[in-house]
């Protein structure tokens, strides 16, 4: 499955939409895609990970990385990932840095 | 900005990639801006080349020699540019004499993994097939040093304080019973961190997580047809790379992070974590054995050889790792400051320590640079070090390991004298009496925290079966029964093996609980064996390294199976760590020294004040005055322990309490179920304060308050 990714940022929200197979080539597309949203300084970053099929741990990283880049203020929420996603979030301690929601609350 | 600087950019361009000059320090593969330095020693090399793969890649897409001038001293360095950090798999082939007589086995045939890998691909998914033919079968990948730790450092509890669990990372969550989602991983250990809370240890040692190949020496069971395994993991293939395999992420790469995050975790849970260290020898075997890295960068200087050429064998496996060359030397020093800054390590045990007090000939040193090393490093200045303080080339060091008054050992005549002890041999009470006080006979200077006491470890019997077998049944492993050890020092209570004697099985369990509480009420620093706690059966086996089955996996139905031996070890272990008096870090001085009117610790028999030491007696019993404990700083109950290993019933008189306190019960082996232990803050008063029956075989446990 192709990847794509679509970012806007509103109001210090920075919305990112994945969606296909985020392995390690397309892990860089979505690291420039963080750096891009990451000049607005948004406070909170929300993943819509629904129709995202399979994380490597070049993606992972990039979840990291986007901490890194922002700041401990940043809130990173995690919409809707599939099972296989959480898990790997799970076994990696990855959940502790990240919401895993159904929706963005706001 | 630092991807401006002049020494970031390229100046030497082979088939198309682009590199420069490296820094020879530090060894291995480090990022750096744009690129990656990569490093490497090796004393005799002519040539060296990089060899660089695709992640899983059949061959590999570029090799790029090294230009003289990169090589500084007997380092290879070279920074390359735009590498794909996370696919990236890297090797190298070194070319120079074949001349084995001399010392030289190079090969430039074999691409070979890095001595500094910081992680290794190719064994994956523990027992997932691999492709023999693979031209690189163990590849050095990179690590990123970008995991979260927040604010965890490694726990630094006083030694004295520690209760030791000795854990398989695939044994303690494979069997089904476990009913654990990620079985056999670090990821399943972590959802089991509840379960080592109520137990109650505060430190979990890992036998070994280096990677290493389970497929290594990978034969067939004679008798079951099944695949019998290099289980246990001693055998190392690169001593910086956590075993991918103990990974439920292995497969994603991702086994930096969840060993991490179990760490982490271990620690907010106030667990210390302890790795089982393999650095007296490596997975290449002897002269027939496989080339995978340190043979083929330089035989020379990482092992130990014969005049002859060949490998000294000190530690039973075919080699020995040449740990007091000064290179091996370091490479040890930086593995372990690796591990306990990266890792956060809280300690280390060393398989065959003796071998790392070998001079490059074999003979043993008086003072030993490496372990002079390790005991003085200020980066592993508050990591416990624990030496098994022997090895397979006859040197026996227990007492005697230079300490450098840091080193502790496993007390093997902590081990052997308990179990005969508790066996019913006869003479032992003298040396019980020394085991019982942290054994000051050969920790006379270094004080108990020198001595782990430990009845059962991986290596022999587990505690339930060392009392219901006479001899190892070990025609499982293959070789015939003749692996393992003779000497078990154990006694089947009646009958060999499984029975439905209730008196045989009431003995049993009496027995395991002897052993738990004398364990506990030792000096010194305790361990017990994952799944000594509830009975753990290996069927007799006394060496099932080789066993991937239900033999080695802790089946988690024992629990109610044997619901008496989980709850006793539980309630023991409190116990422990709500006495300090248990828990000295000095030795006792045997005379009373805070004015309490009783000695720190006083010895006795069937009669107060009376211990029968003469060579017929199964009968000890000491009393640790509560008033000086930790020295005589923390007030604690006075505790009396009786142990009678005599196959009758006998009376002990007790020592009479002059501060009005009275005698409670807190455990007493010979009563079944409920009343052999009892919650502390709730221990009845006993009966008759004067003295009283301790059980045939049996431990009681009183405090007085």
């Amino acid at each position: 499955m192709d990847f794509t990714i679509n970012s806007e940022v509103v109001d210090k929200v920075a919305k990112i939409t994945l969606s296909g197979e985020l392995d390690s080539l397309s892990a860089r597309v979505f690291q420039k895609e963080i750096e891009k949203v990451a000049l607005q300084s948004p406070t909170e970053l929300v993943l819509d990970m629904e129709h995202l099929a399979f994380m490597s741990s070049a993606g992972l990283r990039v979840l990291i990385f986007s901490k890194q880049k922002m700041g401990v203020g940043l809130t990173i929420y995690v919409v809707k990932p599939q099972e296989a996603i959480v898990d790997t979030l799970e076994k990696t301690g990855l959940q502790h840095s990240v919401n895993i929601v159904d929706q963005y609350p706001a | 900005m630092a991807d401006i600087r002049i020494d970031y950019y390229p100046t030497h361009e082979f088939e198309g990639i682009k590199f420069r000059r490296g820094h020879p320090l530090p060894f291995g593969a480090t990022m750096v801006p744009n690129g990656v330095n990569f490093s490497v020693y090796s004393s005799a090399a002519i040539s060296c080349t990089l060899v660089l793969f695709e992640r899983g890649a059949p061959e590999p897409y570029a090799e790029i020699p090294f230009p003289d001038e990169f090589r500084i001293g007997d380092v290879f360095c070279m920074t390359v540019f735009d590498l794909d950090f996370e696919r990236l798999e890297y090797g190298y082939r070194m070319d120079g004499p074949f001349k084995p007589e001399e010392g030289y086995r190079f090969n430039k045939d074999v691409i070979l993994s890095d001595p500094y890998a910081k992680v290794l691909g190719g064994r994956d998914t523990w027992r997932a097939q691999p492709n023999w033919d693979d031209v690189y079968p163990y590849r050095s990948r990179l690590a990123f040093e970008d995991f979260d730790w927040e604010n965890d450092h490694p726990l630094e509890t006083p030694i004295e304080d520690l209760s030791i669990y000795e854990m398989h990372v695939r044994g303690f969550t494979s069997h089904p019973s476990a009913e654990t989602k990620n079985a056999g991983t670090f990821s399943g250990i972590r959802s089991k961190i509840p379960y080592l809370k109520s137990l109650g240890i505060n430190c979990i040692e890992l036998m070994p997580i280096y990677e290493f190949d389970e497929w290594e020496n990978s034969r067939t069971n004679p008798i079951t047809g099944e695949l019998l395994v290099n289980y246990w993991g001693y055998s190392t293939v690169n001593f910086f790379s956590p075993k991918a395999g103990y990974a439920a992420t292995g497969k994603f790469g991702m086994q930096v992070d969840e060993l991490k995050t179990l760490i982490k975790e271990l620690h907010k849970n106030g667990i210390e974590v302890f790795l089982d260290v393999v650095f007296n020898h490596t997975a290449e075997g002897d002269h027939r054995g496989h080339t995978i890295s340190f043979r083929g960068i330089d035989n020379k200087t990482y092992y130990m050889l014969t005049p002859e050429g060949y490998y000294f064998n000190f530690s039973g496996t075919g080699n020995t790792l040449n740990c007091n060359h000064p290179v091996v030397r370091n490479m040890v020093l930086d593995c372990l400051r690796y591990w306990a800054s990266d890792y956060h390590i809280d300690g280390f045990r060393f398989d065959l320590a003796a071998i790392l007090g070998r001079a490059q000939d074999g003979s043993p040193l008086s003072n030993p640079p490496l372990l002079e090393s390790l005991a003085y490093d200020p980066i592993l200045a508050k990591c416990k070090l624990i030496a098994e303080a022997w090895d397979a080339g006859g040197l026996y060091q227990v007492g005697s390991f230079p300490a450098y008054g840091r080193w502790a050992e496993w007390n093997g005549k902590y081990r052997d004298t308990v179990r005969r002890y508790l066996k019913g041999d006869p003479g032992m009470i003298g040396e019980m009496a020394q085991r019982v006080q942290g054994s000051p006979d050969l920790y006379s200077l270094r004080g108990p925290t020198a001595s782990i006491n430990f009845v059962a470890c991986h290596d022999g019997f587990t505690l339930y079966d060392m009392f219901a077998y006479n001899d190892k049944h070990n025609e499982a492993n293959g070789e015939n029964n003749n692996d393992g050890a003779n000497d078990n020092n154990s006694w089947n209570s009646g009958w060999e093996g499984e029975t439905d004697d209730p008196e045989v099985n009431f003995l049993r369990h009496k027995q395991v609980k002897n052993a738990l509480t004398i364990l506990m009420v030792s000096q010194g620093v305790p361990m017990i064996l994952m799944g000594d706690e509830m009975g753990h059966t290996q069927h007799g086996n006394n060496n099932t390294y080789c066993q991937d089955t239900e033999w080695n996996w802790l089946n988690w139905s024992l629990l109610q199976s044997n619901p008496d031996l989980f709850h006793y070890a539980q309630q023991i272990l409190r116990f422990r760590r709500a006495h300090p008096v248990l828990r000295s870090a000095n030795h006792f001085r045997h005379y009373d020294y805070v004015g309490s009117g009783f000695p720190d610790i006083s010895f006795h028999g069937t009669l107060a004040w009376r211990p029968d030491w003469s060579a017929e007696s199964r009968t000890l019993a000491f009393m640790l005055c509560g008033n000086h404990a930790k020295g005589g700083t923390i007030r604690d109950e006075t505790i009396y322990v009786a142990m009678n290993m005599y196959w009758e019933s006998l009376h002990f008189e007790l020592p009479i309490l002059a501060d009005g306190s009275k005698w409670h019960v807190f455990a007493n082996t010979d009563m079944t179920n409920s009343q052999d232990i009892h919650l502390i803050g709730e221990e009845p008063l006993l009966e008759d304060q004067s003295g009283f029956f301790v059980g045939a075989r049996s431990v009681v446990v009183l405090v007085a308050k």
